[in-house]
């Protein structure tokens, strides 16, 4: 069934068609789009099975042969991120059906969460660089109406910075395109891979560093992470948990592709880069939201600090980090996104995400604290949940190639990312509600003692703890999985590494 | 050939030039500028200049003439070409809304969404210092 590899781009466009047709009706649409998150999670999860049973799927569109047409393929790197994209897309949307924080009910709403889907999907399964660029900037025309739908001065000013910096990575990306099809004659990953094996590296080297910068800008890596701290606490709950737990994993997706698998012929010189850029980027980032207290700005730094271990596991070049990297990026897909789908609830239940704000929710809501202590604590690495599994891959791979620096700055950053989740939890959670602020309007105060409409809240992060709990205590299937996708790529014919679950 | 290279030159320039201004509308302007420079750049890299053939294959031959043009980066290009205009034309409302709504045009005043800190040195609470 080599059409189901489609599937990650047309369900949700499909979704974003029919939705936008419906815009009169919001009930209609509310329910097509849930369906068609439900059709995109069933069909990602075939596509796994499919890609488990039977190797990469692949499809030629226009039948087209390979290094001609455009080709899309799914291998287990693919067809996993496309399965993780589902799940934080159904758990979101379901998110926004409760009345914590949810986006504003415009009607282009559903229509750009959609088109957001398919761009996400797109990159994921395409097997061609320039159309890597075209999803790309499906995305990112999506996240600029997403982040600029509420119409408030302070996401409209969130929204041009976002552009400008984006948008400059888009154009380098583009550039960088032209350059490499210029050197190699080829943009189809796999005439790639076999162009840049035969030849020299110095003639498609310097052009692979514009691509590859313009990922770091998307995955907001250290120098570069500026648009990521001012645009995304302007976002409502569910959108930010989208934001956080999807966008930034593209521009890495992008980057394991590219230097993982296509380029892995590449001289060691760009993995030492990459690796010592995630040095700063983790410790930059968990030290951005030490100084924060607004509950978005904390998680949004996070983000940062989670994208650095990523970019420390690619920078690794093996293909144990590979695998490595991919069971983080899983674990870090699930844990971030319910953190920021608690916060809502937070502030839904406290008034506020400022965390001076809040406070007593330990008393008055005993189980969303298990759920928060759940996720703070894999993003932590607390053992038996998933974190604990990723760190362990990434930090015994570091050690086994005998990088302490970059060894140290990880665990460091995980002591740093106790710091914030346990100011989280005693502020918010354990410290007595503060009195109630006149001067701070209406909204402050009173919230705890109306929560109606939290159901399809509590079922969304619940799903995503389940999950979290589920894959810390049985690790083992996704390993092995993904220390099989990982021998797929092409870093496993370069540097081959015994991963985690010991398969070669 | 050193015509295309030219216009990449000097819309490159131009467009740095006017994206470092902290005035919205020029930043907004120059970036499309600098899109413009990155499309000039994708074009050349197909051997499409002046001196080559059209990429037509000519009755009677079996393939196209040795100095043909590419025509892949010419159909990128036009993608690119589209995207960026749908990108340029939402910049361009953005950054009007921006300055109608605010009154404000300089980059470095518009701190709504990251207001700076109290003078303590701690982080603004919603709506305060």
């Amino acid at each position: 069934m080599s059409s189901l590899v489609l599937t990650p781009v047309l369900v949700p466009l499909g979704t974003a068609l029919l939705t936008a047709a419906l815009v009169g009706q919001p009930r209609a649409q509310r329910l097509t789009a849930l369906l068609g998150t439900g059709a995109l999670l069933g069909c990602a999860g075939a596509l796994l099975r499919e890609v488990q049973r039977m190797g990469p799927v692949r499809t030629h569109l226009g039948a087209w042969p390979a290094p001609f047409g455009i080709e899309l393929v799914a291998d287990g790197l693919g067809a996993a991120m496309v399965l993780l994209m589902a799940i934080v897309g159904a758990v979101t949307l379901l998110f926004q059906q409760s009345c914590a924080d949810p986006a504003p009910a415009r009607p282009g709403l559903l229509p750009l969460f959609s088109v957001l889907l398919a761009g996400v999907g797109g990159t994921f399964v395409t097997g061609d660089l320039f159309n890597l660029y075209v999803w790309f900037e499906v995305l990112l025309l999506a996240a600029l109406g997403l982040l600029a739908l509420g119409g408030q001065v302070r996401q409209l000013d969130a929204t041009l910075k976002y552009f400008v910096l984006n948008t400059l990575g888009t154009l380098l990306l583009l550039v960088g395109i032209g350059y490499l099809y210029a050197a190699t004659g080829h943009l189809n990953f796999g005439a790639l891979r076999e162009a840049a094996g035969r030849g020299e590296a110095a003639s498609w080297l310097p052009f692979l560093v514009v691509p590859l910068l313009a990922f770091l800008v998307k995955a907001g890596a250290f120098p570069l992470f500026a648009w990521l701290p001012a645009s995304y606490h302007t976002l409502p709950g569910p959108l930010l948990a989208l934001f956080a737990g999807l966008l930034t994993k593209v521009g890495v997706y992008a980057i394991l592709r590219t230097l993982s698998d296509v380029f892995a012929a590449s001289p060691r010189v760009i993995y030492e880069c990459v690796g010592w850029l995630a040095v700063p980027t983790m410790i930059v980032g968990a030290l951005g939201a030490a100084y924060h207290w607004d509950l978005r700005r904390i998680l949004a730094f996070h983000v940062i600090s989670q994208i650095g271990y990523l970019l420390l596991g690619v920078g690794l070049g093996t293909m144990a980090g590979a695998s490595a990297t991919v069971f983080y990026l899983g674990h870090n897909v699930l844990a971030k996104t319910n953190l920021v789908l608690i916060a809502a609830i937070v502030f839904r239940l406290g008034g506020s995400y400022d965390l001076r704000r809040c406070g007593g929710l330990y008393k008055a809501r005993p189980l969303l604290a298990v759920m928060f202590l759940i996720s703070a604590l894999a993003m932590v690495g607390a053992p038996p949940l998933s974190g604990f599994w990723a760190k362990l891959m990434l930090i015994r791979e570091t050690l086994l190639l005998e990088r302490g620096v970059w060894a140290a700055a990880a665990l460091t950053t995980g002591f740093l990312t106790l710091y914030s989740m346990s100011k989280i939890w005693l502020e918010a959670f354990w410290k007595e509600r503060p009195p109630r602020d006149e001067s701070h309007g209406s909204e402050a105060g009173h919230a705890l003692e109306r929560p109606e409409g939290l159901g399809c809240a509590y079922a969304a992060v619940g799903i995503l703890a389940g999950l979290t709990v589920a894959l810390g205590l049985f690790p083992e299937p996704v390993v092995s999985f993904l220390d099989r996708s990982a021998g797929q790529l092409g870093v496993a014919r370069v540097h081959p590494s015994p991963g985690f679950g010991g398969a070669p | 050939m050193l015509v295309v290279a030219c216009a990449v030159g000097v819309s490159l320039t131009a467009g740095v030039y006017l994206t470092s201004s902290r005035d919205l509308l020029r930043c907004v302007i120059g970036i499309s500028l600098i899109g413009v420079s990155a499309n000039l750049a994708m074009f050349a890299a197909g051997r499409s200049t002046t001196a080559s053939a059209p990429p037509v294959v000519l009755e009677g031959a079996r393939q196209l003439p040795v100095d043909a043009a590419n025509p892949l980066p010419q159909a990128l290009v036009l993608t690119a070409i589209v995207i960026s205009f749908a990108l340029t034309c939402f910049s361009l409302v953005l950054a009007l809304v921006l300055q109608q709504r605010t009154g404000i045009s300089d980059a470095d005043a518009l701190r709504r969404s990251e207001p700076p800190p109290c003078p303590d040195g701690k982080p603004p609470l919603e709506g305060e210092c």
